[in-house]
C-alpha cells in the first residue's frame, strides 16, 4: 500500500541477520566497538584498493548469511551498490554467489534505496529472502572523485571523510529481528549546490524534501520517533537540514543524528566527518540494528542522503543534484523483553 | 517558474556560504610562509653548493641542477609517503615551489600503477601537472613571437 | 645575508599561493598554472631578473622560476634562430626540469606504492 511516495508494509519484513566490515581508521572512531569486523589494513589481503572493496562487500554478505543462521542457497536476491563507476565492487563481489543480482546506485543512499527495494520485493511475497549490501572505500573514492593520495593539498574545511567499510544485511519474510515497517523513496532534488567540497549542503534539501513527504504521508512528527538519523550530511548538512526543517515547521530536536558526524572522534581530523556508501551502511549494521535488537530504540526513521554528481558532470559545470530515501525501523523487542535484558545484564555487571 | 527556483537557489547558496565556518587564516598563511621559506633557502643552499664545487659553472646551469635535485627530493618523499604530509601542514608553501609540480607528477603516477605502466602510469602522470606544461609552453611560445616583431 | 632575502620572498611568494587557496578555493592544478603565468609574463616585461637578482631561490624555486625561464628560453632562442625559435626555445630551456620530474615519477612509481591517508 503506498501513499504518494511513501511504502506501508502489510507484512512488515524482519531484517535477520546483518553484518559490517570497516577499515582500520573506523575501527578507532565512536563506533568502533559495534563492528564485526575491522580490518587491519585496508587493502584487506588484496594488491589494489578497488579489489578491496570488492571483497569487503564479498565479506559482509557471507557475515550477515550466517548472522541471520540461513545457507546461502536460501537467499533468492542480492542488491547492492556502490560508489565507483559502474557499481564494480557490487557488480564484481556478486560473481562468487549463485543468487539473482540488481544492481543500485543512489550514491551515500543507496543502503537505504537497497533495504526499500528489497523490503518493498518482500513484503510482496515476489522473494522470501533478499541481502542487501554497500561499500565504500576512502582510497578508491579519493581517486575517482578527487586526488592521489600522495598529492600535497589541503582538503577544504567543508569537506567530508569517505568511510571504508561496508555492511549487508539479510531481509525475510518472517524471523526475529527488527522490522521495516515503511519506507519513503525521495524524489531527486537540486537547489544550485556547485562545490564538491561541501556535499552536505547539496544533500540537505533532498533530505528535507523527504523527510516532510515522509511526516506528511504517514501523518507523523519528528517525536513519534527514538531516533532520525540522517546518513552522511556531516556537520554542516545536518545543521542546515535543522535549519531548513524549522523554516518549514518541524523542530528536529535532540532525537536527530547524522551518522557521518557521529562517526570519527574529534581529533581524527575529518573535518565536517564521515561520508559515502559505507558511512550509513555500517553505522545501521552495526550500532543500530543492534540497539533495535536489544530494544533500546523502538522506533528509526533511518534517511541516507545521496549526492548524485560525477566528475564529468562537475567539470561541465553541472550543480549536484541530491536523493534522500528513508526507511522507518522498528524493533521487535516488547517492553518486559527489555526489562529482562536489562535484568540479565545488570546481573552479569 | 524557472525564474523563482533559480531565486531559491540563489537564496540557498547565499544561506550555505554565510554558514560554511570561517576558520582563521593567519595559522595557515603562516605555515605556508615558514614551508614555502624553508624550500626556498634549500634551494639556495643546493645552488651555492653546486657553485662551491664546481666555480667555472654557468649560473643558469646551476639553477637547472638545482632544479633537478629539488624534483629528485619531492619525488622521492612522495615515494615514501612524507610530502602529503608535508602538503597538509603547509598547503600553499609546499605547492607553489617547483617541488610541488614534482609531486604532483609522481603523485598522479603512483595512484595509477595498478592499471598498468603504459594505460596507468605513462597516460595518468600528468593529470595535474599537464596543463602548467601547456599552458607554461602556449604562453611562452606567445611571448617569443610577439618579441619577434618588436 | 642574501639567505633571509631568498627566506622572505620565497615564503611569501607561497603565502600567495595560500591566499589563492584560502580565499578562491582552486586546486594544485590551477595554482600551479597561475603561478607558471605570473612567471611568464614577469620575463616578458623585464621585471624578472631584477628580482632574481635580489631573491635568488626565493624566486627561482617557486613555479614562478620554471615559468620565466620558458619566457627566457623562447626570448633569447628568437634572436639567434627566428621564429623557430620561438616554439623550441622555451622547453628546451626547461628540458631539464620537466624531463627530471618525468623519469623520477616513473622510477619512484615503479619502486614505491601510493599509501593511504590517515
Amino acid at each position: 500500500m503506498h501513499i504518494h511516495q511513501t511504502v506501508i508494509f502489510r507484512h512488515k519484513p524482519v531484517i535477520i541477520g546483518s553484518y559490517s566490515i570497516v577499515g582500520p581508521k573506523e575501527g578507532k572512531g565512536n563506533f568502533g566497538p559495534y563492528f564485526n569486523y575491522v580490518m587491519k589494513d585496508d587493502c584487506f589481503g588484496e594488491n589494489t584498493y578497488e579489489k578491496a572493496e570488492k571483497k569487503m562487500i564479498q565479506s559482509a554478505i557471507v557475515g550477515a548469511i550466517e548472522n541471520a543462521k540461513i545457507k546461502p542457497n536460501d537467499i533468492n536476491l542480492m542488491l547492492a551498490g556502490d560508489l565507483l563507476n559502474q557499481i564494480i565492487s557490487s557488480s564484481y563481489a556478486a560473481r562468487y554467489f549463485n543468487f539473482a543480482y540488481l544492481g543500485l546506485f543512489g550514491a551515500c543512499s543507496t543502503i537505504a534505496e537497497s533495504l526499500a527495494v528489497g523490503a518493498s520485493l518482500v513484503d510482496g511475497g515476489e522473494f522470501d529472502t533478499v541481502v542487501c549490501s554497500t561499500a565504500s572505500h576512502f582510497s578508491t573514492a579519493e581517486r575517482q572523485f578527487r586526488f592521489p593520495l600522495e598529492l600535497g593539498n589541503q582538503r577544504p574545511p567543508t569537506s567530508q571523510w569517505t568511510v571504508t567499510g561496508a555492511g549487508a544485511c539479510v531481509i525475510a519474510n518472517e524471523g526475529n529481528g527488527p522490522r521495516i515497517t515503511m519506507a519513503t523513496f525521495g524524489k531527486v532534488i537540486d537547489w544550485g549546490i556547485k562545490d564538491v567540497n561541501n556535499m552536505g549542503a547539496a544533500m540537505a534539501p533532498a533530505a528535507m524534501e523527504t523527510m516532510i513527504a515522509h511526516f506528511k504521508d504517514t501523518d507523523t512528527t519528528p517525536d513519534d520517533y527514538d531516533l532520525i538519523v540522517t546518513g552522511d550530511l556531516g556537520k554542516l548538512g545536518s545543521e542546515i537540514l535543522i535549519d531548513l526543517m524549522e523554516d518549514n515547521g518541524y523542530k528536529l530536536g535532540i532525537n536527530y543524528k547524522d551518522c557521518g558526524q557521529m562517526f570519527y572522534t574529534r581529533n581524527q581530523n575529518t573535518l565536517c566527518g564521515g561520508s559515502g556508501c559505507g558511512c550509513s551502511a555500517s553505522v545501521l549494521n552495526s550500532f543500530l540494528i543492534k540497539k533495535l535488537r536489544e530494544g533500546e530504540y523502538k522506533k528509526i526513521l533511518f534517511m541516507p542522503t545521496g549526492a548524485l554528481m560525477s566528475t564529468t558532470a562537475t567539470q561541465q559545470g553541472e550543480t549536484i543534484p541530491g536523493v534522500c530515501h528513508a526507511i522507518v525501523l522498528e524493533s521487535d523487542v516488547n517492553s518486559d523483553q527489555i526489562k529482562e535484558n536489562k535484568k540479565r545484564r545488570n546481573k552479569k555487571v | 517558474m524557472d525564474n523563482e527556483l533559480k531565486k531559491r537557489n540563489e537564496a540557498y547558496n547565499k544561506y550555505v556560504k554565510a554558514k560554511i565556518p570561517k576558520t582563521k587564516a593567519w595559522p595557515s598563511l603562516f605555515n605556508s610562509f615558514i614551508v614555502g621559506g624553508i624550500i626556498c633557502c634549500l634551494g639556495q643552499g643546493i645552488n651555492d653548493l653546486i657553485l662551491y664545487w664546481f666555480p667555472n659553472m654557468a649560473q643558469q646551469t646551476a639553477w637547472a641542477y638545482t632544479l633537478i635535485v629539488l624534483i629528485f627530493l619531492a619525488s622521492f618523499l612522495t615515494g615514501i609517503g612524507v610530502y602529503d604530509k608535508i602538503g597538509k601542514f603547509a598547503g600553499g608553501g609546499s605547492i607553489v615551489p617547483i617541488t610541488g609540480f614534482s609531486n604532483s607528477i609522481t603523485s598522479s603516477a603512483l595512484e595509477f600503477k595498478h592499471e598498468g605502466i603504459i594505460y596507468g602510469i605513462c597516460v595518468k602522470m600528468f593529470t595535474i601537472a599537464g596543463p602548467v606544461i601547456v599552458t607554461g609552453v602556449v604562453a611562452s611560445i606567445a611571448v617569443g613571437i610577439i618579441y619577434l616583431f618588436i | 645575508m642574501y639567505y633571509l632575502w631568498v627566506f622572505l620572498i620565497g615564503g611569501f611568494i607561497c603565502m600567495l599561493g595560500q591566499v589563492l587557496i584560502i580565499y578562491t578555493n582552486i586546486t594544485s592544478a590551477r595554482i600551479l598554472v597561475t603561478f607558471v603565468i605570473i612567471g611568464v609574463l614577469l620575463q616578458a616585461f623585464n621585471i624578472f631578473d631584477p628580482i632574481s637578482s635580489v631573491a635568488r631561490a626565493g624566486i627561482n624555486v617557486p613555479i614562478i622560476g620554471f615559468g620565466a625561464s620558458l619566457a627566457k628560453g623562447a626570448m633569447s632562442a628568437v634572436k639567434a634562430k627566428g621564429l623557430l625559435g620561438a616554439f623550441t626555445g622555451g622547453l628546451e630551456a626547461t628540458a631539464g626540469g620537466i624531463a627530471a620530474a618525468v623519469v623520477f615519477a616513473f622510477i619512484f612509481s615503479l619502486i614505491f606504492k601510493s599509501k593511504t591517508k590517515n
